[in-house]
Protein backbone atom coordinates (compact mmCIF):
# COMPACT_ATOMS: atom_id res chain seq x y z
CA UNK A 1 0.00 0.00 0.00
CA UNK A 2 1.37 3.38 -0.88
CA UNK A 3 -1.77 5.50 -0.75
CA UNK A 4 -5.49 4.91 -0.25
CA UNK A 5 -7.97 7.77 -0.63
CA UNK A 6 -11.43 7.00 0.68
CA UNK A 7 -14.69 8.94 0.53
CA UNK A 8 -17.28 7.91 3.10
CA UNK A 9 -20.69 9.41 2.40
CA UNK A 10 -24.20 9.08 3.76
CA UNK A 11 -26.74 10.82 5.98
CA UNK A 12 -25.78 12.88 9.01
CA UNK A 13 -26.18 10.65 12.06
CA UNK A 14 -25.12 7.42 10.35
CA UNK A 15 -21.66 7.69 11.87
CA UNK A 16 -19.91 8.70 8.65
CA UNK A 17 -17.50 11.16 10.27
CA UNK A 18 -16.69 8.90 13.21
CA UNK A 19 -16.08 5.92 10.89
CA UNK A 20 -13.54 8.09 9.09
CA UNK A 21 -11.99 9.19 12.35
CA UNK A 22 -11.57 5.62 13.60
CA UNK A 23 -9.99 4.64 10.27
CA UNK A 24 -7.62 7.62 10.49
CA UNK A 25 -6.69 6.67 14.06
CA UNK A 26 -5.96 3.11 12.96
CA UNK A 27 -3.67 4.51 10.27
CA UNK A 28 -1.91 6.71 12.81
CA UNK A 29 -1.35 3.68 15.05
CA UNK A 30 0.30 1.90 12.11
CA UNK A 31 2.58 4.94 11.65
CA UNK A 32 1.02 5.97 8.34
CA UNK A 33 0.45 9.52 7.23
CA UNK A 34 -3.26 10.27 7.52
CA UNK A 35 -5.67 13.09 6.79
CA UNK A 36 -9.38 13.46 7.55
CA UNK A 37 -11.37 16.22 5.93
CA UNK A 38 -15.13 16.49 6.54
CA UNK A 39 -17.82 18.30 4.66
CA UNK A 40 -18.67 20.43 7.67
CA UNK A 41 -21.50 22.69 8.69
CA UNK A 42 -25.22 22.16 8.24
CA UNK A 43 -24.50 18.58 7.15
CA UNK A 44 -23.94 17.69 10.80
CA UNK A 45 -27.60 18.41 11.49
CA UNK A 46 -29.09 16.00 8.95
CA UNK A 47 -28.83 15.93 5.18
CA UNK A 48 -25.81 14.40 3.55
CA UNK A 49 -22.47 14.06 5.34
CA UNK A 50 -19.16 13.00 3.89
CA UNK A 51 -15.52 12.74 4.85
CA UNK A 52 -12.34 12.21 2.86
CA UNK A 53 -9.78 9.98 4.58
CA UNK A 54 -6.32 9.46 3.11
CA UNK A 55 -3.85 6.86 4.42
CA UNK A 56 -0.39 6.97 2.89
CA UNK A 57 3.18 5.83 3.36
CA UNK A 58 4.41 9.18 2.07
CA UNK A 59 3.57 12.81 2.84
CA UNK A 60 -0.04 13.65 1.95
CA UNK A 61 -0.33 16.64 -0.34
CA UNK A 62 -3.97 17.58 -1.03
CA UNK A 63 -6.51 16.57 1.63
CA UNK A 64 -9.25 17.60 -0.83
CA UNK A 65 -9.71 15.27 -3.78
CA UNK A 66 -11.96 14.71 -6.76
CA UNK A 67 -11.17 11.04 -7.41
CA UNK A 68 -10.97 8.28 -4.86
CA UNK A 69 -9.58 4.77 -4.59
CA UNK A 70 -12.61 3.71 -2.59
CA UNK A 71 -16.11 5.06 -2.03
CA UNK A 72 -18.13 3.85 0.97
CA UNK A 73 -21.69 4.85 0.22
CA UNK A 74 -24.61 4.86 2.62
CA UNK A 75 -27.43 6.63 0.78
CA UNK A 76 -28.80 7.27 -2.71
CA UNK A 77 -27.69 10.92 -2.95
CA UNK A 78 -24.11 9.94 -2.11
CA UNK A 79 -24.15 7.11 -4.65
CA UNK A 80 -25.38 9.51 -7.33
CA UNK A 81 -22.68 12.00 -6.38
CA UNK A 82 -19.65 9.76 -5.87
CA UNK A 83 -20.02 6.69 -8.13
CA UNK A 84 -18.37 8.57 -11.00
CA UNK A 85 -15.54 9.76 -8.72
CA UNK A 86 -14.08 6.30 -8.05
CA UNK A 87 -10.93 5.80 -10.10
CA UNK A 88 -11.04 2.99 -12.67
CA UNK A 89 -10.02 -0.20 -10.88
CA UNK A 90 -11.18 1.24 -7.55
CA UNK A 91 -13.70 -0.05 -5.04
CA UNK A 92 -17.27 0.88 -4.17
CA UNK A 93 -18.88 -0.51 -1.01
CA UNK A 94 -22.54 0.26 -0.32
CA UNK A 95 -25.49 -0.74 1.81
CA UNK A 96 -28.32 -1.65 -0.59
CA UNK A 97 -31.01 -0.59 1.87
CA UNK A 98 -32.69 2.53 0.51
CA UNK A 99 -30.86 2.32 -2.81
CA UNK A 100 -33.26 2.32 -5.76
CA UNK A 101 -30.83 3.28 -8.53
CA UNK A 102 -27.98 0.79 -8.30
CA UNK A 103 -24.40 1.50 -9.39
CA UNK A 104 -23.69 0.81 -13.05
CA UNK A 105 -19.91 1.10 -13.33
CA UNK A 106 -18.19 -1.98 -14.74
CA UNK A 107 -14.59 -0.77 -14.40
CA UNK A 108 -14.62 -0.84 -10.61
CA UNK A 109 -15.19 -3.59 -8.03
CA UNK A 110 -18.52 -3.26 -6.27
CA UNK A 111 -19.39 -4.80 -2.90
CA UNK A 112 -22.55 -4.69 -0.84
CA UNK A 113 -23.10 -5.16 2.86
CA UNK A 114 -26.59 -5.22 4.39
CA UNK A 115 -25.33 -3.26 7.34
CA UNK A 116 -28.61 -1.79 8.57
CA UNK A 117 -30.26 -5.21 8.43
CA UNK A 118 -27.36 -6.83 10.32
CA UNK A 119 -27.32 -4.01 12.89
CA UNK A 120 -31.03 -4.53 13.50
CA UNK A 121 -30.48 -8.28 13.89
CA UNK A 122 -27.67 -7.56 16.35
CA UNK A 123 -30.19 -5.36 18.15
CA UNK A 124 -27.78 -2.44 17.96
CA UNK A 125 -28.31 0.10 15.21
CA UNK A 126 -25.39 2.12 16.58
CA UNK A 127 -23.07 -0.65 15.37
CA UNK A 128 -24.09 0.22 11.79
CA UNK A 129 -20.94 2.14 10.85
CA UNK A 130 -18.63 -0.49 12.36
CA UNK A 131 -20.33 -3.19 10.26
CA UNK A 132 -19.69 -1.10 7.15
CA UNK A 133 -16.08 -0.47 8.21
CA UNK A 134 -15.60 -4.21 8.83
CA UNK A 135 -16.92 -4.96 5.35
CA UNK A 136 -14.57 -2.45 3.76
CA UNK A 137 -11.50 -3.69 5.66
CA UNK A 138 -12.27 -7.25 4.62
CA UNK A 139 -12.04 -6.34 0.92
CA UNK A 140 -9.29 -3.74 1.38
CA UNK A 141 -7.24 -4.63 4.48
CA UNK A 142 -5.28 -1.36 4.60
CA UNK A 143 -5.15 -1.46 8.40
CA UNK A 144 -5.36 -4.36 10.86
CA UNK A 145 -8.51 -4.92 12.90
CA UNK A 146 -6.43 -4.66 16.11
CA UNK A 147 -5.37 -1.16 15.05
CA UNK A 148 -9.01 -0.24 14.47
CA UNK A 149 -9.85 -1.45 17.96
CA UNK A 150 -6.97 0.57 19.43
CA UNK A 151 -8.16 3.56 17.40
CA UNK A 152 -11.67 3.07 18.69
CA UNK A 153 -10.42 2.96 22.24
CA UNK A 154 -8.61 6.26 21.70
CA UNK A 155 -11.51 8.06 20.08
CA UNK A 156 -14.22 6.81 22.46
CA UNK A 157 -14.53 8.50 25.86
CA UNK A 158 -13.69 6.07 28.67
CA UNK A 159 -17.31 5.89 29.85
CA UNK A 160 -18.16 4.19 26.53
CA UNK A 161 -15.36 1.60 26.68
CA UNK A 162 -17.87 -1.07 27.74
CA UNK A 163 -19.14 -0.84 24.13
CA UNK A 164 -15.81 -1.99 22.68
CA UNK A 165 -16.67 -5.74 22.50
CA UNK A 166 -19.93 -4.95 20.68
CA UNK A 167 -18.03 -2.81 18.16
CA UNK A 168 -15.48 -5.56 17.63
CA UNK A 169 -18.28 -8.05 16.97
CA UNK A 170 -19.78 -5.61 14.45
CA UNK A 171 -16.46 -5.20 12.63
CA UNK A 172 -16.09 -8.98 12.33
CA UNK A 173 -19.72 -9.47 11.30
CA UNK A 174 -19.36 -6.85 8.56
CA UNK A 175 -16.32 -8.68 7.23
CA UNK A 176 -18.26 -11.95 7.12
CA UNK A 177 -21.31 -10.50 5.39
CA UNK A 178 -19.72 -8.42 2.62
CA UNK A 179 -20.66 -9.65 -0.87
CA UNK A 180 -19.03 -9.01 -4.21
CA UNK A 181 -21.34 -7.98 -7.04
CA UNK A 182 -18.71 -8.53 -9.70
CA UNK A 183 -18.71 -11.75 -11.67
CA UNK B 1 9.30 15.60 28.35
CA UNK B 2 8.47 13.45 25.32
CA UNK B 3 6.54 15.12 22.52
CA UNK B 4 3.12 13.56 21.96
CA UNK B 5 1.77 12.43 18.56
CA UNK B 6 -2.00 12.83 18.37
CA UNK B 7 -4.74 13.13 15.76
CA UNK B 8 -6.30 16.59 15.93
CA UNK B 9 -8.38 19.04 13.95
CA UNK B 10 -6.57 22.26 13.05
CA UNK B 11 -8.85 24.20 15.36
CA UNK B 12 -8.29 21.80 18.26
CA UNK B 13 -4.55 22.03 17.61
CA UNK B 14 -4.62 25.82 18.11
CA UNK B 15 -6.23 25.33 21.52
CA UNK B 16 -3.73 22.68 22.68
CA UNK B 17 -0.81 24.78 21.42
CA UNK B 18 -2.07 27.91 23.18
CA UNK B 19 -2.14 26.19 26.56
CA UNK B 20 1.22 24.51 26.01
CA UNK B 21 3.01 27.69 24.93
CA UNK B 22 2.10 29.36 28.22
CA UNK B 23 -0.62 31.70 26.99
CA UNK B 24 -2.26 33.78 29.72
CA UNK B 25 -5.66 34.28 28.15
CA UNK B 26 -8.06 33.59 25.29
CA UNK B 27 -11.07 35.80 24.60
CA UNK B 28 -13.43 34.89 21.79
CA UNK B 29 -16.88 34.58 20.35
CA UNK B 30 -17.98 31.43 18.50
CA UNK B 31 -18.31 31.32 14.71
CA UNK B 32 -18.06 28.50 12.16
CA UNK B 33 -15.62 27.15 10.99
CA UNK B 34 -13.43 27.83 14.05
CA UNK B 35 -15.74 27.24 17.02
CA UNK B 36 -13.73 24.18 18.08
CA UNK B 37 -10.91 26.47 19.22
CA UNK B 38 -12.89 27.82 22.18
CA UNK B 39 -14.80 24.54 22.62
CA UNK B 40 -11.52 22.66 23.02
CA UNK B 41 -10.14 25.27 25.42
CA UNK B 42 -13.30 25.03 27.53
CA UNK B 43 -13.03 21.23 27.53
CA UNK B 44 -9.34 21.28 28.51
CA UNK B 45 -10.05 23.72 31.40
CA UNK B 46 -6.56 25.27 31.48
CA UNK B 47 -7.63 27.61 34.32
CA UNK B 48 -7.38 24.57 36.58
CA UNK B 49 -3.86 23.69 35.45
CA UNK B 50 -1.79 26.51 33.97
CA UNK B 51 -4.07 29.29 35.19
CA UNK B 52 -4.84 30.44 31.62
CA UNK B 53 -8.07 32.44 31.36
CA UNK B 54 -10.61 31.34 28.73
CA UNK B 55 -13.55 33.67 28.32
CA UNK B 56 -16.46 33.78 25.93
CA UNK B 57 -17.04 37.47 25.36
CA UNK B 58 -20.36 38.99 24.38
CA UNK B 59 -19.13 39.80 20.86
CA UNK B 60 -16.07 39.94 18.63
CA UNK B 61 -15.75 43.67 19.41
CA UNK B 62 -15.56 42.84 23.10
CA UNK B 63 -13.08 39.98 22.47
CA UNK B 64 -10.52 42.11 20.68
CA UNK B 65 -10.78 44.86 23.29
CA UNK B 66 -10.28 42.31 26.07
CA UNK B 67 -7.17 41.18 24.18
CA UNK B 68 -6.05 44.83 23.99
CA UNK B 69 -6.44 45.11 27.76
CA UNK B 70 -4.61 41.88 28.48
CA UNK B 71 -1.79 42.73 26.06
CA UNK B 72 -1.41 46.18 27.61
CA UNK B 73 -0.37 44.46 30.85
CA UNK B 74 2.27 42.40 29.03
CA UNK B 75 0.28 39.15 29.10
CA UNK B 76 0.31 36.58 26.28
CA UNK B 77 -3.28 36.87 25.08
CA UNK B 78 -5.12 35.85 21.96
CA UNK B 79 -8.42 35.68 20.15
CA UNK B 80 -9.75 33.78 17.16
CA UNK B 81 -12.63 34.17 14.78
CA UNK B 82 -13.66 33.71 11.17
CA UNK B 83 -14.04 36.30 8.43
CA UNK B 84 -17.22 38.21 9.45
CA UNK B 85 -16.08 38.19 13.09
CA UNK B 86 -12.61 39.39 12.14
CA UNK B 87 -14.20 42.29 10.23
CA UNK B 88 -15.87 43.33 13.48
CA UNK B 89 -12.45 43.29 15.19
CA UNK B 90 -10.74 45.64 12.74
CA UNK B 91 -11.06 48.75 14.91
CA UNK B 92 -9.50 46.93 17.86
CA UNK B 93 -6.71 45.56 15.66
CA UNK B 94 -5.87 49.04 14.38
CA UNK B 95 -5.87 50.38 17.96
CA UNK B 96 -3.59 47.50 19.03
CA UNK B 97 -1.16 48.30 16.23
CA UNK B 98 -1.31 51.97 17.18
CA UNK B 99 -0.42 51.04 20.75
CA UNK B 100 2.32 48.62 19.57
CA UNK B 101 0.83 45.68 21.47
CA UNK B 102 1.89 42.06 21.03
CA UNK B 103 -0.97 39.59 20.61
CA UNK B 104 -2.00 36.54 18.64
CA UNK B 105 -4.99 36.66 16.30
CA UNK B 106 -6.38 33.67 14.41
CA UNK B 107 -8.66 33.94 11.37
CA UNK B 108 -10.05 30.64 10.05
CA UNK B 109 -11.36 32.16 6.83
CA UNK B 110 -14.73 31.43 5.24
CA UNK B 111 -16.23 32.65 2.00
CA UNK B 112 -17.48 36.24 1.79
CA UNK B 113 -18.14 39.08 1.47
CA UNK B 114 -20.68 39.68 4.21
CA UNK B 115 -21.95 36.64 6.05
CA UNK B 116 -21.08 34.72 2.87
CA UNK B 117 -20.74 31.01 3.52
CA UNK B 118 -19.20 28.79 6.17
CA UNK B 119 -17.05 26.93 3.65
CA UNK B 120 -13.26 27.51 3.20
CA UNK B 121 -11.88 30.65 1.61
CA UNK B 122 -8.75 32.80 1.44
CA UNK B 123 -10.52 36.01 0.57
CA UNK B 124 -9.29 37.90 3.66
CA UNK B 125 -5.75 38.16 2.28
CA UNK B 126 -6.12 41.86 1.46
CA UNK B 127 -7.82 42.56 4.79
CA UNK B 128 -4.93 40.95 6.66
CA UNK B 129 -1.81 42.05 4.81
CA UNK B 130 -2.96 45.44 3.51
CA UNK B 131 -4.60 46.56 6.75
CA UNK B 132 -8.28 45.90 7.33
CA UNK B 133 -8.37 48.72 9.85
CA UNK B 134 -7.21 52.31 9.44
CA UNK B 135 -3.70 53.72 9.61
CA UNK B 136 -0.22 52.70 8.47
CA UNK B 137 0.15 49.31 10.04
CA UNK B 138 1.13 45.74 9.28
CA UNK B 139 0.28 42.40 10.86
CA UNK B 140 2.90 39.67 10.90
CA UNK B 141 0.89 37.07 8.98
CA UNK B 142 1.55 33.33 9.17
CA UNK B 143 -0.30 31.03 6.75
CA UNK B 144 -0.41 27.41 7.97
CA UNK B 145 -0.90 24.65 5.42
CA UNK B 146 -1.07 21.72 7.85
CA UNK B 147 -2.41 20.94 11.29
CA UNK B 148 1.19 20.71 12.53
CA UNK B 149 1.75 24.30 11.43
CA UNK B 150 -1.40 25.33 13.33
CA UNK B 151 0.41 24.04 16.42
CA UNK B 152 3.83 25.46 15.58
CA UNK B 153 2.61 28.93 14.57
CA UNK B 154 0.94 29.63 17.91
CA UNK B 155 4.28 29.66 19.73
CA UNK B 156 6.06 31.27 16.77
CA UNK B 157 3.34 33.90 16.44
CA UNK B 158 3.61 34.95 20.08
CA UNK B 159 7.40 34.96 19.84
CA UNK B 160 7.48 37.22 16.78
CA UNK B 161 4.75 39.46 18.14
CA UNK B 162 6.57 40.08 21.42
CA UNK B 163 9.91 40.48 19.66
CA UNK B 164 8.68 43.22 17.30
CA UNK B 165 5.64 44.53 19.23
CA UNK B 166 3.41 43.92 16.21
CA UNK B 167 0.20 41.82 16.44
CA UNK B 168 0.56 38.47 14.70
CA UNK B 169 -2.22 36.88 12.66
CA UNK B 170 -2.47 33.17 11.89
CA UNK B 171 -4.38 33.27 8.61
CA UNK B 172 -5.88 29.81 8.21
CA UNK B 173 -9.00 28.66 6.39
CA UNK B 174 -11.86 26.21 6.81
CA UNK B 175 -9.86 23.32 5.34
CA UNK B 176 -6.96 23.62 7.77
CA UNK B 177 -9.29 24.36 10.69
CA UNK B 178 -11.58 21.40 10.08
CA UNK B 179 -9.19 18.71 8.83
CA UNK B 180 -7.53 16.19 11.13
CA UNK B 181 -3.90 15.15 10.82
CA UNK B 182 -1.38 13.60 13.20
CA UNK B 183 0.50 16.31 15.06
CA UNK B 184 3.32 16.44 17.54
CA UNK B 185 2.38 18.58 20.51
CA UNK B 186 5.24 20.44 22.18
CA UNK B 187 5.98 20.11 25.90
CA UNK B 188 4.31 22.59 28.29
CA UNK B 189 6.06 25.92 28.75
CA UNK B 190 5.23 27.62 32.03
CA UNK B 191 3.38 30.94 31.92
CA UNK B 192 5.67 33.89 32.57
CA UNK B 193 5.86 35.18 36.11
CA UNK B 194 5.09 38.81 36.99
CA UNK B 195 8.85 39.41 37.36
CA UNK B 196 9.57 37.97 33.92
CA UNK B 197 6.83 40.11 32.36
CA UNK B 198 8.18 43.21 34.10
CA UNK B 199 11.66 42.46 32.75
CA UNK B 200 10.54 41.59 29.19
CA UNK B 201 7.83 44.23 28.81
CA UNK B 202 9.07 47.45 30.44
CA UNK B 203 6.29 49.29 28.57
CA UNK B 204 3.48 47.24 30.16
CA UNK B 205 0.84 49.01 32.26
CA UNK B 206 0.82 46.54 35.11
CA UNK B 207 1.41 48.65 38.17
CA UNK B 208 3.80 51.53 38.76
CA UNK B 209 6.86 50.70 40.85
CA UNK B 210 8.64 53.47 42.67
CA UNK B 211 11.38 55.05 40.59
CA UNK B 212 9.76 55.41 37.19
CA UNK B 213 6.96 57.38 35.62
CA UNK B 214 3.68 55.55 34.95
CA UNK B 215 3.38 53.60 31.68
CA UNK B 216 0.56 54.67 29.38
CA UNK B 217 -0.60 52.31 26.62
CA UNK B 218 -2.54 54.21 23.98
CA UNK B 219 -2.74 54.76 20.25
CA UNK B 220 -3.68 58.42 20.75
CA UNK B 221 -1.15 61.24 20.31
CA UNK B 222 -2.49 64.69 19.48
CA UNK B 223 0.90 66.28 18.74
CA UNK B 224 1.49 65.53 15.04
CA UNK B 225 5.26 65.78 15.34
CA UNK B 226 5.27 63.13 18.09
CA UNK B 227 2.73 61.08 16.14
CA UNK B 228 4.93 61.12 13.06
CA UNK B 229 7.93 60.07 15.12
CA UNK B 230 5.93 57.17 16.61
CA UNK B 231 5.00 56.10 13.09
CA UNK B 232 8.59 56.37 11.87
CA UNK B 233 9.83 54.18 14.69
CA UNK B 234 7.10 51.66 13.87
CA UNK B 235 7.97 51.71 10.17
CA UNK B 236 11.61 50.98 11.07
CA UNK B 237 10.43 47.89 12.91
CA UNK B 238 8.42 46.89 9.84
CA UNK B 239 11.55 47.20 7.66
CA UNK B 240 13.45 45.02 10.16
CA UNK B 241 10.74 42.35 10.02
CA UNK B 242 10.80 42.47 6.21
CA UNK B 243 14.58 42.02 6.27
CA UNK B 244 14.72 39.17 8.77
CA UNK B 245 11.46 37.23 9.11
CA UNK B 246 10.46 36.14 5.59
CA UNK B 247 9.51 32.47 5.54
CA UNK B 248 8.55 30.28 2.60
CA UNK B 249 8.74 26.69 1.38
CA UNK B 250 9.99 25.54 -2.02
CA UNK B 251 8.72 22.33 -3.57
CA UNK B 252 10.56 21.16 -6.73
CA UNK B 253 11.43 24.76 -7.67
CA UNK B 254 15.11 24.17 -8.48
CA UNK B 255 14.72 23.14 -12.15
CA UNK B 256 11.19 24.46 -12.69
CA UNK B 257 10.08 25.99 -16.00
CA UNK B 258 6.79 27.10 -14.43
CA UNK B 259 6.09 28.23 -10.91
CA UNK B 260 2.87 27.93 -8.95
CA UNK B 261 2.57 30.28 -5.97
CA UNK B 262 0.00 29.31 -3.34
CA UNK B 263 -0.44 29.51 0.44
CA UNK B 264 -2.37 27.59 3.08
CA UNK B 265 -4.77 24.88 1.97
CA UNK B 266 -4.45 25.93 -1.70
CA UNK B 267 -0.75 25.04 -1.49
CA UNK B 268 -1.66 21.50 -0.42
CA UNK B 269 -3.92 21.11 -3.44
CA UNK B 270 -1.19 22.57 -5.66
CA UNK B 271 1.38 20.12 -4.33
CA UNK B 272 -0.74 17.27 -5.69
CA UNK B 273 -1.08 19.13 -8.99
CA UNK B 274 2.71 19.62 -9.18
CA UNK B 275 3.30 15.90 -8.57
CA UNK B 276 0.80 15.10 -11.32
CA UNK B 277 2.29 17.62 -13.80
CA UNK B 278 5.81 16.36 -13.07
CA UNK B 279 4.66 12.80 -13.86
CA UNK B 280 3.52 14.17 -17.24
CA UNK B 281 7.01 15.58 -17.83
CA UNK B 282 6.10 19.22 -17.18
CA UNK B 283 8.64 20.89 -14.91
CA UNK B 284 6.52 22.77 -12.41
CA UNK B 285 7.52 23.94 -8.96
CA UNK B 286 5.53 25.26 -6.03
CA UNK B 287 6.55 28.22 -3.93
CA UNK B 288 4.51 28.49 -0.74
CA UNK B 289 4.73 31.78 1.16
CA UNK B 290 4.55 30.94 4.88
CA UNK B 291 4.71 34.59 5.94
CA UNK B 292 2.22 36.58 3.85
CA UNK B 293 3.67 39.68 5.47
CA UNK B 294 6.59 39.95 5.24
CA UNK B 295 6.08 38.62 1.72
CA UNK B 296 8.80 36.51 0.03
CA UNK B 297 9.28 39.03 -2.78
CA UNK B 298 13.04 38.53 -3.19
CA UNK B 299 12.88 34.81 -3.90
CA UNK B 300 10.00 35.34 -6.36
CA UNK B 301 12.02 38.02 -8.11
CA UNK B 302 14.88 35.51 -8.39
CA UNK B 303 12.61 32.86 -9.93
CA UNK B 304 11.18 35.45 -12.34
CA UNK B 305 14.59 35.32 -14.09
CA UNK B 306 14.34 31.56 -14.58
CA UNK B 307 10.73 30.50 -15.21
CA UNK B 308 8.51 30.98 -18.27
CA UNK B 309 5.47 32.06 -16.28
CA UNK B 310 3.97 31.97 -12.82
CA UNK B 311 0.45 31.14 -11.68
CA UNK B 312 -1.10 31.94 -8.33
CA UNK B 313 -3.74 29.57 -7.00
CA UNK B 314 -5.95 31.00 -4.26
CA UNK B 315 -9.41 30.53 -2.80
CA UNK B 316 -10.23 34.07 -3.90
CA UNK B 317 -10.34 36.25 -7.00
CA UNK B 318 -6.57 36.81 -7.11
CA UNK B 319 -5.45 38.81 -4.07
CA UNK B 320 -1.94 37.49 -3.40
CA UNK B 321 -1.57 37.58 -7.19
CA UNK B 322 -1.05 41.36 -6.88
CA UNK B 323 1.87 40.91 -4.48
CA UNK B 324 3.47 38.33 -6.76
CA UNK B 325 3.12 40.73 -9.68
CA UNK B 326 4.75 43.48 -7.63
CA UNK B 327 7.56 41.10 -6.70
CA UNK B 328 8.34 40.02 -10.27
CA UNK B 329 7.85 43.57 -11.57
CA UNK B 330 6.74 42.61 -15.07
CA UNK B 331 9.57 40.12 -15.70
CA UNK B 332 7.14 37.22 -16.21
CA UNK B 333 3.41 36.92 -16.62
CA UNK B 334 1.60 35.96 -13.42
CA UNK B 335 -1.64 34.12 -14.20
CA UNK B 336 -4.28 33.36 -11.61
CA UNK B 337 -6.51 30.41 -10.92
CA UNK B 338 -8.98 30.75 -8.11
CA UNK B 339 -12.28 29.49 -6.76
CA UNK B 340 -14.55 31.60 -4.61
CA UNK B 341 -17.51 31.36 -2.31
CA UNK B 342 -16.30 28.34 -0.35
CA UNK B 343 -15.30 26.08 -3.25
CA UNK B 344 -11.90 24.40 -2.92
CA UNK B 345 -10.26 23.63 -6.27
CA UNK B 346 -9.27 20.03 -6.97
CA UNK B 347 -5.74 19.08 -8.02
CA UNK B 348 -7.13 18.20 -11.49
CA UNK B 349 -8.49 21.73 -11.96
CA UNK B 350 -5.13 23.25 -11.02
CA UNK B 351 -3.35 20.88 -13.41
CA UNK B 352 -5.66 21.88 -16.26
CA UNK B 353 -5.35 25.59 -15.41
CA UNK B 354 -1.56 25.43 -15.55
CA UNK B 355 -1.56 23.44 -18.80
CA UNK B 356 -3.72 26.11 -20.43
CA UNK B 357 -0.79 28.53 -20.03
CA UNK B 358 1.99 26.32 -21.43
Amino acid sequence: MTKEAIIIAGFGGQGVLSMGKILAYAGLIEAKNVSWFPAYGPEQRGGTANVTVILSDSRISSPVLNTFDTAIILNQQSLDKFESKVRPGGILVYDPQGISRKPTRTDITIYTVNAMEIATEMDNVKAFNMIVLGAYLKVQPIVRLESVMTGLKKSLPERHHKLLPMNQAALIKGGEMVESLSV
Amino acid sequence: MKNELVLLKGNEAIAHAAIRCGADGYFGYPITPQSEIMETLMELRPWDTTGMVVLQAESEVASINMVFGGAATGKKVMTSSSSPGVSLMQEGISFSCGADLPMLLVNVMRGGPGLGTIQPSQADYFQTVKGGGHGDYKLITLAPSSVQEMVDFVDLGFELSFKYLIPCMILADGVIGQMMEPVTLPPYKPRRTAEQIAAECPWAANGKPAGRYRNVVTSLELDPAKMEKKNEVRQERFRLVEATEVRYEEFLCEDADYLIVAFGSAARVCQSAVEDLRSQGIKVGLLRPITLWPFPSKVLSKYAEKVKCMMTVELNAGQMNEDVRLAVNGKVHVYHYGRMGGIVPTPEEVTEALKSHL
